[in-house]
C-alpha cells in the first residue's frame, strides 16, 4: 500500500501512515548499527535503546498488530545476535512491545509529542520489565528492574524518542 | 479448519512468535546441573505423564496379580509352607550337629591332653526308666574295654561310675543318685569327706566337722581314696554351708552338667591315675599339689557349666 488510509474505530478515525519503500528496513538497520557502534566511542550513549525506539515508532505508525509484532521480533532478534545475550531475550520483549504499540496506535492518536513521550516511557519500562522477567525465569539471572537508573534511562530515551520520531515523520509518504 | 476471527489473529500470532522465541531461548540456555533448558522442560512436562502411567499400570498389574491371577497361589503357598517347615527342621538339625561337634571337639582335646591315660569317649544313649534313680546308658561296653567300677567323667568334672557293662553298652550310676558317692576333699584346705548324691541336683558333703573352716565357693575335688577316680578331678563347688549337730551340712553343685549329659569319657582303668590339666604346667601354680604316690598331680580348675 502506497497511500495513507483511515482505520475506522467506532466514531474515531485513526490515520495509518505509510513510508517510502525500504524506509523501515533502513531505519531498523541504522538503529542496530548505531546501537552497536556509538557506545564503543561514546559510552554515555549506551543509555539509548535505538532499536526499541524504532520499534515503537513504526508500530505506532503502522497500527497493525501483526506487522508491529513481526517488526519487533526481527529487530529484537537482530539486536540479540549483535549482543552477547541469548537469541530471543530482546526478541520476545520487542515482539510484545511491537504488538502493544500497534494495538494502542490503532486506538489512540499518537501524533502529539506529549502522547509520544508518555507512550515511549511506558513501553520502555515495560520492555525492561519483560527483559528482567525473562532473565529471572528463563536465564536464572535475576536483575534489579525498577531502579533510579531506569528512571533516568526512561527520561532520556523518551526525550530522544520524541526527537527521533519527529525526524522519522519526515520519511512518511504524504 | 476453524477460521480465526481477524481481531484474534494477531493475538495468536503474538503467542506463536513469543512461544517460538521462548523455545529458541530454551534451546540455547544450558543449566549447569540439568543440561539444556529445553530438555529440562521436556522432561518436566513428560515425567508427570510417565509417573501417572507407571502408577496406573502398576495398579492394574497389582490388581491382576492379587485378585485375578490367584489360581496357583494356594498351591504355591502350600508348597512354600511345606518348604519352610523342612528348612526350619534342617536349621534345628544343623544347630544340634554344630553343638555336638563343639562338645566332641572338647572331649577330643581333653583326651589328647591326657595322652597316657587310657580312656574312651562314649555317647549317652539312654537313661533309667526309674525316676528315682540317676542312671544312664552309654554306647560303649565290654568290647571297648569298659568294666564295672570304672570312672566316668567329662572335661568339666566327675559324672559317676560304671555299675554294669555289657557287650556294646554299659550302665552308669550318676553322681546325683542317692546311692552314688565319690571320695572327695576340699581343694584348698584338703579336708577329706565323701560326697554323695541326694536324688536332687545338688550333692551332699558329709563328715566335715563344725570347727572346720569351709565357705561357699570352695572347690571340691576327688581324693582318690575310692580307687575309682584319680585324685584331684573336679567334683563340684560348695554352694551352701550350714552348721549341723556334729558335722556341717554342705551342699555341692556338681562341676559336670549332669542333667544334660550327651558325651562322656570312661576311664579304662581302676588303677591310680594322674590327671593333668593344661594350666598345671605353669611353674608355681597354686593348684599344683603333691600326690600321694609322690608324683605331682594337678587340680583341674572347675569349668563353667554349660547353659
Amino acid at each position: 500500500m502506497n497511500e495513507a488510509f483511515d482505520l475506522r474505530m467506532g466514531e474515531s478515525h485513526i490515520e495509518v501512515h505509510k513510508f517510502h519503500g525500504g524506509t523501515i528496513l533502513l531505519s531498523a538497520a541504522a538503529a542496530l548499527i548505531l546501537q552497536a557502534f556509538l557506545p564503543a566511542h561514546l559510552p554515555k550513549l549506551a543509555i539509548l535503546d535505538l532499536p526499541l525506539l524504532i520499534t515503537i515508532y513504526f508500530a505506532l505508525s503502522r497500527r497493525n498488530p501483526s506487522t508491529g509484532l513481526l517488526l519487533g521480533t526481527i529487530i529484537g532478534l537482530l539486536q540479540d545476535s549483535l549482543s552477547k545475550t541469548p537469541l530471543g531475550l530482546f526478541g520476545i520483549a520487542k515482539t510484545v512491545i511491537g504488538y502493544l504499540a500497534s494495538s494502542i496506535g490503532a486506538r489512540l492518536d499518537t501524533e502529539h509529542p506529549a502522547a509520544r513521550f508518555a507512550l515511549t516511557a511506558v513501553f520502555f519500562v515495560l520492555h525492561q520489565g519483560i527483559v528482567a522477567l525473562i532473565q529471572k525465569l528463563l536465564l536464572a539471572q535475576p536483575q534489579p528492574w525498577f531502579t533510579m537508573r531506569l528512571l533516568v534511562t526512561v527520561l532520556v530515551n523518551s526525550v530522544a524518542g520524541v526527537l527521533l520520531y519527529f525526524v522519522l515523520d519526515r520519511l512518511r509518504k504524504s | 479448519m476453524v477460521a480465526l476471527p481477524s481481531r484474534h489473529r494477531s493475538l495468536f500470532l503474538l503467542a506463536g512468535v513469543v512461544l517460538l522465541q521462548v523455545l529458541l531461548l530454551a534451546v540455547q540456555i544450558k543449566r549447569d546441573s540439568q543440561g539444556r533448558l529445553i530438555r529440562v522442560w521436556t522432561v518436566s512436562a513428560v515425567s508427570p505423564f510417565e509417573r501417572g502411567g507407571s502408577w496406573g499400570i502398576g495398579k492394574i498389574r497389582d490388581a491382576w496379580r492379587h485378585y485375578f491371577a490367584l489360581s496357583d497361589t494356594a498351591r504355591e503357598n502350600e508348597a512354600l509352607r511345606r518348604e519352610n517347615g523342612e528348612l526350619k527342621l534342617e536349621v534345628l538339625q544343623l544347630q544340634s550337629k554344630s553343638a555336638e561337634a563343639d562338645r566332641l571337639a572338647q572331649l577330643l582335646n581333653f583326651k589328647q591332653s591326657q595322652g597316657k591315660v587310657p580312656m574312651v569317649v562314649a555317647r549317652v544313649i539312654g537313661t533309667s526308666a526309674d525316676a528315682n534313680s540317676a542312671v544312664i546308658y552309654l554306647d560303649q561296653g565290654l568290647r571297648q574295654g569298659i568294666k564295672k567300677n570304672m570312672g566316668v567323667i567329662t572335661p568339666e568334672g566327675v559324672v559317676g561310675k560304671v555299675i554294669e557293662s555289657f557287650r556294646d553298652t554299659c550302665q552308669v550310676l550318676v553322681l546325683t543318685d542317692p546311692y552314688s558317692g565319690v571320695g572327695a576333699m576340699i581343694a584348698g584346705s584338703r579336708i577329706q569327706s565323701p560326697v554323695n548324691g541326694t536324688g536332687e541336683p545338688l550333692l551332699n558333703m558329709k563328715y566335715v566337722g563344725n570347727d572346720e573352716e569351709v565357705k561357699a565357693g570352695d572347690r571340691v575335688v576327688t581324693s582318690g581314696m575310692d580307687r575309682i577316680f584319680p585324685k584331684d578331678l573336679p567334683v563340684g563347688v560348695i554352694s551352701q554351708v550350714k552348721p549341723g549337730a556334729s558335722f556341717k551340712q554342705i551342699r555341692v553343685r556338681p562341676s559336670a552338667n549332669l542333667e544334660r549329659l550327651e558325651e562322656v569319657i570312661v576311664l579304662l582303668t581302676t588303677d591310680p591315675l594322674v590327671i593333668k590339666s593344661p594350666e598345671s604346667t605353669a611353674p608355681g601354680d597354686a593348684s599344683t599339689v603333691p600326690a600321694a604316690s609322690g608324683q605331682t598331680a594337678s587340680v583341674p580348675k572347675p569349668a563353667e557349666k554349660q547353659p
